[in-house]
């Protein structure tokens, strides 16, 4: 297969670039953060994102979804990057769908997250770092199991309707077995989400489990074999993450261009400088490369590849660091003004700092990518 | 099975049936690749190697048939590069006349042009080298001066051209004269001749590295038929930039890892050892060479979507410039992460342990990189003009 995008994935990027640049460019997310809002995304939007069948991009056919694959999310995803769009598209259209295809909770919970209605939520991370290690416990209890501890950085964690959690049902929170992984409605007894405001004003919730009941059906997969459905979950959230940062380090890296072609100093557009020209340049090689990494992880992931794994962690380390270079050189191209608020390149830099950090940084991925080599 | 299956299965067994064995080993030195040529330097199982592939047109698999090509299709050209990849075949033929001038013969060459030089390209019989820089022209390639004086049916040319890579041991040049002094890209034509034709000489430069891969060569009165020019008098700029596109390309591989093995991980792990947890037991190497491998693999699968783009006819044409610039850099930075990894080992430049310096010559040769071809520099004002589209 090629690495570039085929007909009809060229023709779903016209009509979703048209669709996100008309309905969520970068002023929604402004009038949200100004409104403080306390959802974080428009449920209208993710009504529409159903509308137009987004929301089951993943979701087989016979199911009522689009049956399409993870270089399609990736189209998505990169224009919900471009226009910093916030929507909980990447952890319910593509990381829980991902994740409980093929189980018995995709009959419960996909009508839902089709219809626009359920928005899913990822309970994964216990400490600022993202990190192998799961240390909430899950103790059998009656029917089902008690749920005990802390996550933090679950988006979207304060309002969603379905919530997927990494608990321990075995062994201690380094071992890479005895983890059980859950499909949890919202309201349960004992579970506080405090919702917190983050730099990029998305909001995430850190959520604590005080003995949380739950039934024994709400296990994915199998007991104490987690590390498969939450893999999944994980190869998908971090493939989709790429994504999204492609579309970030790009829309930041199109307005410096168009900023160096239209600022005068000097007598002369600073596009012309060769100190500028030079930079943009790198950028530009910088977010191709990223561009090749992220494609390649999407077609491995989508034909089941025993490679897609290390191609998922070169994607979201590569992206990382092509972004973090793009939003950088972004606000130091545009002077004073791009440390305004009124500019739109800062949200772009406030962006790329919490999709890098998002299931794994550039510097953890680039350890999975070590070890995989052997070393 | 869709017929490129069976193309895949065909190519294998093929593959499996004629690459000799010595021809599956890693290339360790210049003299492990093979060039062919008038004087060839064949070691064992090169020239079988060599052959059995221009039997099938596989030197040159996506050239037209007629031309000494293998006429596959793009997919089917990727099938067997994948399946060489695999099976870790060495490339059975390494030649300025396949990666450069080919395609521009191809281009711009009359038929005659294209039955002459290419099939015997593709077969290995003639040896190329490019003679485009001279002492006052080098990024500012266009202000060249060596001139061709229109004599009637041929040219006579003078001058002198500088660093021309193997022009010891090639057997034709292929050449930029300027043909009209008036105007500057305007006055240059691309001709082709024998460098064992009266007038032309070499002589060889030391490289820091200490080998002499390339040469001074004189032109003094030399005779050359002007049906050995390519494309219209004064019109050899065009032949000339397209070529560079080409030539980038061929560059911009070598920032990819080689198809046996990973030399850099293999010889940090050989001489710094692993932790008790498996990892290298120098962390902050180990963390250079994990950011640096990100960036390898990544450009691995970029090396792979340029080609499918190229193919396509999808590629911006100044695309080559991105890929030989991040190429080159990246494969700089590779030489020095082995010779951090590798240490004193390393710095010996004579000793039987080190192959006579091989490691620490081939880290030297690689600043070359991204120099030739166009330096660094002038590929990132080509990436802003004429992609980023900046002003001047
Ligand atoms: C937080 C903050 C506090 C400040 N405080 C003060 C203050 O108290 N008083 C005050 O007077 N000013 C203040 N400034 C203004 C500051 O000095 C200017 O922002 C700065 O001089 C850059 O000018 P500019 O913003 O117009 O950017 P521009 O000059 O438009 O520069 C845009 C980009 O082009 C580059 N560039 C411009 N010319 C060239 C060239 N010839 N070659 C290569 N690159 C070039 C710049 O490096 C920059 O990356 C402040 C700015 C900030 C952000
Ligand atoms: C190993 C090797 C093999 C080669 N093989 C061949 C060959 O086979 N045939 C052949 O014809 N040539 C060959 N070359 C020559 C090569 O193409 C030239 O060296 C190259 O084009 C640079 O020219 P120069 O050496 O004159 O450097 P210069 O042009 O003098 O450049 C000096 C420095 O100035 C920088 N610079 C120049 N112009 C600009 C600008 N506009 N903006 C910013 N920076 C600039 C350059 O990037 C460089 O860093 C080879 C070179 C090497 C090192």
């Amino acid at each position: 297969m090629p690495l570039f995008l085929d007909d009809d994935q060229t023709a779903l990027q016209d009509t979703i670039r048209d669709f996100v640049g008309e309905h969520a460019p970068v002023k929604h997310m402004r009038a949200l953060r100004d409104a403080n809002d306390a959802t974080g995304f428009s449920r209208d939007l993710w009504k529409s994102f159903a509308e137009m069948g987004f929301t089951g991009i993943l979701i087989g056919e016979a199911e009522g979804g689009l049956g399409l694959g993870h270089v399609e999310a990736g189209v998505v995803l990169e224009e919900i990057g471009r226009n910093l769009s916030p929507s909980p598209f990447l952890t319910t259209a593509v990381a829980a769908v991902a994740t409980l295809k093929g189980t018995a909770h995709a009959a419960r919970w996909f009508p839902g997250i089709l219809a626009g209605d359920t928005v899913a939520a990822l309970a994964i991370d216990e400490g600022a770092k993202h990190r192998d290690s799961v240390g909430l416990t899950a103790e059998r209890s009656g029917n089902g199991f008690k749920l005990t501890g802390k996550k933090q950085f679950v988006t979207h964690g304060h309002v969603a309707d379905l919530l997927i959690v990494a608990a321990r049902t075995a062994g201690s929170a380094d071992d890479a077995a005895g983890i059980t992984l859950f499909a949890i409605p919202k309201d349960l007894a004992n579970l506080t989400a405090t919702p917190e405001r983050l730099a990029d004003s998305s909001i995430a919730a850190r959520l604590d489990f005080d003995g949380v009941e739950i039934d024994a059906d709400a296990v994915i997969g199998d007991v104490d074999g987690g590390r498969s459905p939450l893999d999944r979950l994980l190869r998908a959230g971090r493939t989709g993450a790429s994504a999204e940062l492609l579309g970030v380090g790009g829309g930041a890296m199109d307005m410096t261009v168009g900023y160096l072609k239209q600022r005068k100093q000097f007598g002369t557009m600073i596009g012309s400088f060769q100190a500028l020209q030079h930079r943009a340049a790198h950028l530009y090689s910088e977010m191709e490369v990223a561009r090749a990494a992220v494609i390649k992880a999407q077609q491995l992931l989508d034909a089941n590849s025993d490679t897609a794994d290390t191609a998922v962690s070169v994607a979201k380390a590569m992206t990382a660091m092509a972004t973090t270079l793009s939003v950088q050189e972004g606000v130091q191209m545009h002077g004073g003004i791009g440390m305004t608020d009124e500019y739109n390149i800062g949200f772009y830099m406030k962006r790329a700092r919490v999709l890098a950090e998002m299931f794994g940084d550039a510097n953890f991925h680039a350890d999975r990518v070590a070890r995989a080599a052997g070393y | 099975m869709t017929d490129l299956d069976t193309f895949r299965a065909e190519t294998r067994a093929w593959l499996e049936a004629n690459c000799p064995p010595e021809m599956r080993e890693p290339i360790r030195t210049d003299k492990d690749a093979c060039w062919g040529g008038r004087n060839p330097d064949f070691q064992p199982g090169q020239k079988e190697w060599m052959d059995a592939m221009a039997s099938r047109g596989w030197t040159v698999p996506d050239w037209p048939v007629a031309y000494g090509g293998g006429g596959l299709s793009p997919a089917e050209t990727k099938v067997l590069r994948e399946e060489m990849a695999a099976m870790k075949c060495r490339n059975p033929l390494n030649s300025f006349g396949i990666s450069m001038l080919g395609p521009a013969l191809l281009k711009y060459g009359t038929e005659e042009q294209k039955l002459d030089y290419l099939t015997k390209i593709a077969k290995g019989q003639i040896r190329w080298c490019q003679g485009y820089s001279e002492p006052n022209a080098g990024s500012d390639l266009a202000s060249l001066a060596t001139s061709a004086e229109d004599a009637g049916d041929h040219y006579v040319i003078n001058g002198q051209k500088v660093w021309t890579s193997y022009a010891d041991k090639a057997d034709w040049i292929f050449c930029l004269v300027r043909t009209d002094k008036t105007t500057k890209q305007g006055g240059i034509s691309f001709v082709l001749f024998d460098m064992a034709s009266p007038g032309v000489s070499t002589k060889p430069i030391l490289l820091i590295s200490g080998y002499s891969p390339f040469c001074e060569t004189f032109m003094d009165n030399v005779k050359v038929p002007k049906s050995q020019r390519v494309h219209d008098e004064n019109k050899g700029w065009d032949v000339a930039k397209y070529l560079l596109g080409h030539e980038r390309e061929m560059i911009s591989g070598m920032g990819l890892a080689s198809s046996g093995g990973n030399p850099l991980i293999e010889g940090a792990i050989a001489t710094i050892g692993l932790d008790h947890d498996g990892r290298l037991a120098d962390p902050l190497l180990r963390a250079s060479i994990a950011s640096f491998e990100v960036r390898a693999n990544a450009f691995g699968s970029m090396s792979e979507r340029f080609i499918d783009e190229l193919k396509a006819g999808r590629a911006h044409p100044a695309q080559p410039s991105m890929m030989k610039y991040y190429g080159t850099e990246l494969n700089k930075s590779r030489h020095e992460l082995m010779m951090a990894a590798g240490g004193s080992n390393l710095l010996e430049w004579e000793s039987e342990s080190s192959r006579g310096g091989a490691e620490a010559r081939a880290w030297l040769r690689t600043k070359a990189n991204s120099i030739e071809g166009g330096t660094s520099e002038v590929q990132l004002n080509i990436i802003a003009k004429r992609i980023l589209e900046l002003p001047a």
